[in-house]
């Protein structure tokens, strides 16, 4: 189930991500450290990454997303090592590529649903070009809530601070596949909802990702879901961790 | 735009706090500029109540001195000039017309002013405004009086009223002229300066109500009827002022200079302009004092913006990694918290001047009435213009403190989302 090669091997075509004697410490003594030695995807699958809590998963994403640049190594991202690239390229690589969606607190509550899922066009010229190839973004923005199951007049509402919190998910969801970026990260998107909506969730979203032609990397410390991944991985068997001295780790 | 938008939502989300700190920046915005206003509306109502006079003169005294109390009824005359210094003066050929000027007197707490019918017609204000009737015409009889409008308007006054002018300046005199009644014969219009606070008689008048006293009381067993004193000889004996219009003003330093150094008593001659000029001097410090107080007022205000942001950003890093998951670089965040402050500051500047045009609108006749300032109400100055933008620039940099911060934080938070 775990695919690790302990040689740096020269990148498939096929390889979405492909990280290289990575080592990162955050800022500050005694912070918490994460070392990669060697770790590759293929592109267009769906991966668990498992890991508990306090193992270095939010470090981990920090860095495939480029947030964060490691003190050395190199991360190739769709054939672009963001180690060469600078942080203002980085946040301009993570808005062209990447689609996020956290655990919780996904929405800017003030905004309007429809504003919050165009949030990341305003930073990626592609993925508006790919969003407003057929209809206007907004109309691109409602097919994909509706298609996530989002009732319309909902859709259509002016704030997002009164959805429930599986209904703020489902527009998360939206926002990340809004333009078909290449990779869509989730971080235990799934942890605040019961079991029933879980699923139906994550049905869902494999379906829209399958749609997209995206890679879905999907962050959890729940393995039961497990069967209706692709492939399982386990963080402590990518990255070496050493959690800050004295309290707990960061997560 | 959505950017934009959002934080302009994320401001309206906040809307109690970010009024109040609006509120604070427009107050203290209207003081700056109601301070200002006040200022130069006090220097000019000063500055135009005397125009078209070359040479004030009195007896020895400080310049300004002697401009506060022949021109603006401030203060009181230390000693008089005798008339026939006066004559002799204005007997001189360089000079066009001479209007004497006695003070000492008060009707209901508004000064009296003796003079002569010529004075309406040369005293002037704001650059070569004469003084004109609204009813009634200059005194004719011994006991006629001419009010200016805030008398009339304040006591009530019609042309052909009674008054009765009491000895000294107090509003309320024991001591007064009963026996010799004045008729209202002229009410004059309107003019922003003292004269509207005057009551004005003849030389001769104030001669009249003197006859009968010594040393500032009656004197007993004596007591001349009105008719006794229209027979007396009237002629003054010593005004206190003059003020003196010259037939070319190249005279004006050499007959300034003649009257200083005159022989038969001590006597001074001010240029009106130029003593105004050492009153500013003298007033600039506290004009400086309240200019400084009103600029740290602002810069409290603005004190209290930066308060209010660095508040909020804790609550507001889940909005910053948000941001940052979708692209947004960290100097798109430092930019929004400088944007916000500046929306911030541009709103409280906004307010801050309708606040004031609201306040001058509705204070303006007011302030007219009670004080004699006239305050215009025109479109900042240049000069205020600047001032704004200024401080509209100090609102921006003053947001590069929460900005930094945030700046900070959001590099520091990575991707963890913190509630």
């Amino acid at each position: 189930m775990v695919a690790l090669t302990a040689e740096p091997r020269p990148a498939a075509p096929s390889d979405i991500i492909r990280l290289t004697d990575v080592r990162f410490a955050w800022p500050g003594a005694n912070a918490f450290s994460l070392a990669v030695d060697a770790f590759t995807l293929p592109a267009g699958q769906r991966i668990l990454l498992i890991g508990p809590s306090g193992s270095g998963k939010s470090t981990f994403l920090s860095l495939l997303c480029g947030i964060v640049a490691p003190q050395s190594g190199h991360i190739d991202i769709l054939g672009t090592d963001l180690t060469r690239l600078s942080a203002s390229a980085r946040d301009g690589f993570r808005a062209e590529h990447f689609g996020i969606i956290f655990q919780m607190f996904n929405l800017l509550p003030y905004g309007t649903v429809i504003d919050n899922v165009l949030l990341p066009l305003s930073f990626a010229r592609k993925r508006r070009q790919r969003a407003t190839a057929n209809s206007s973004a907004e109309d691109e923005a409602a097919r994909l809530l509706t298609r996530l199951g989002l009732e319309a007049h909902l859709a259509r509402g002016r704030s997002a601070a009164n959805l429930s919190v599986g209904q703020q998910q489902r527009v998360a969801a939206a926002r990340a596949l809004i333009g078909r970026p290449e990779l869509i990260v989730a971080d235990e998107p799934t942890s605040a909802l019961d079991r029933d909506r879980q699923v139906a969730f994550l049905e869902l979203l494999f379906t829209e990702v399958r749609e997209a032609g995206a890679t879905l990397i999907m962050v959890s410390h729940d393995q039961t879901l497990a069967e209706r991944f692709d492939r399982v991985l386990r963080l402590d068997d990518i990255a070496t961790c050493r959690p800050r001295s004295g309290q707990g780790a960061k997560t | 735009m959505i950017v934009l938008r959002l934080a302009l939502q994320s401001l309206r989300n906040r809307w109690l706090t970010a009024t109040l700190t609006v509120f604070a920046i427009a107050v203290s915005i209207t003081l700056l500029l109601g301070v200002e206003k006040v200022r130069t509306g006090a220097r000019q109502s000063f500055a135009d109540t005397i125009s078209g006079t070359d040479l004030i003169i009195g007896a020895r005294s400080g310049n300004i001195q002697l401009l506060l109390y022949s021109v603006f009824r401030i203060g009181n005359a230390t000693n008089n000039i005798t008339w026939p210094s006066y004559q002799d003066i204005a007997a001189r050929p360089e000079i066009a017309w001479v209007v004497p000027l006695s003070l000492g007197d008060s009707h209901r707490s508004f000064r009296v002013l003796g003079t002569t019918p010529e004075y309406f017609q040369h005293y002037k204000y704001r650059q070569s405004h004469g003084l004109a009737f609204r009813a009634g015409a200059p005194f004719a009889d011994l006991f006629d009086a001419v009010i200016g409008a805030d008398v009339a308007a304040a006591l009530g006054y019609k042309v052909g009223d009674p008054i009765v002018v009491a000895h000294g300046l107090g509003s309320v005199s024991f001591i007064e002229h009963d026996d010799k009644p004045f008729r209202v014969s002229g009410i004059l219009e309107k003019t922003g300066t003292p004269v509207d606070r005057t009551v004005h008689v003849s030389l001769e008048a104030i001669e009249a109500i003197h006859v009968d006293w010594q040393s500032g009381g009656r004197i007993p067993g004596q007591s001349a009827s009105a008719d006794e004193v229209r027979r007396m000889d009237l002629k003054p004996k010593a005004i206190t002022a003059a003020l003196i219009g010259l037939k070319s003003k190249l005279a004006t330093f050499r007959l300034q200079r003649a009257i200083n150094e005159y022989r038969a008593e001590p006597l001074s001659a001010i240029l009106p302009g130029a003593a105004l000029q050492e009153l500013w001097g003298l007033v600039g410090t506290a004009e400086t004092a309240l200019k400084a107080v009103s600029a740290m007022v602002v810069a409290t205000a603005l004190l209290g913006m930066v308060t209010m942001i660095l508040t909020t950003l804790n609550e507001r890093r889940r909005e910053m990694a948000i941001l940052r998951s979708v692209g947004a670089r960290p100097r798109t965040v430092l930019g929004l918290l400088i944007a916000e402050a500046g929306v911030l500051t541009l709103a409280g500047t906004g307010l801050g001047i309708i606040l004031l045009y609201a306040a001058l609108l509705i204070l303006q006749p007011y302030v007219d009435t009670n004080y004699g300032l006239h305050l215009p109400i025109e479109p900042p100055r240049p000069g205020e213009l600047a001032t704004l933008g200024a401080i509209i620039v100090a609102g921006c940099v003053a947001g590069f403190l929460p900005a930094l911060r945030a700046y900070r934080l959001s590099l520091a938070d990575g991707m963890t989302v913190r509630t």
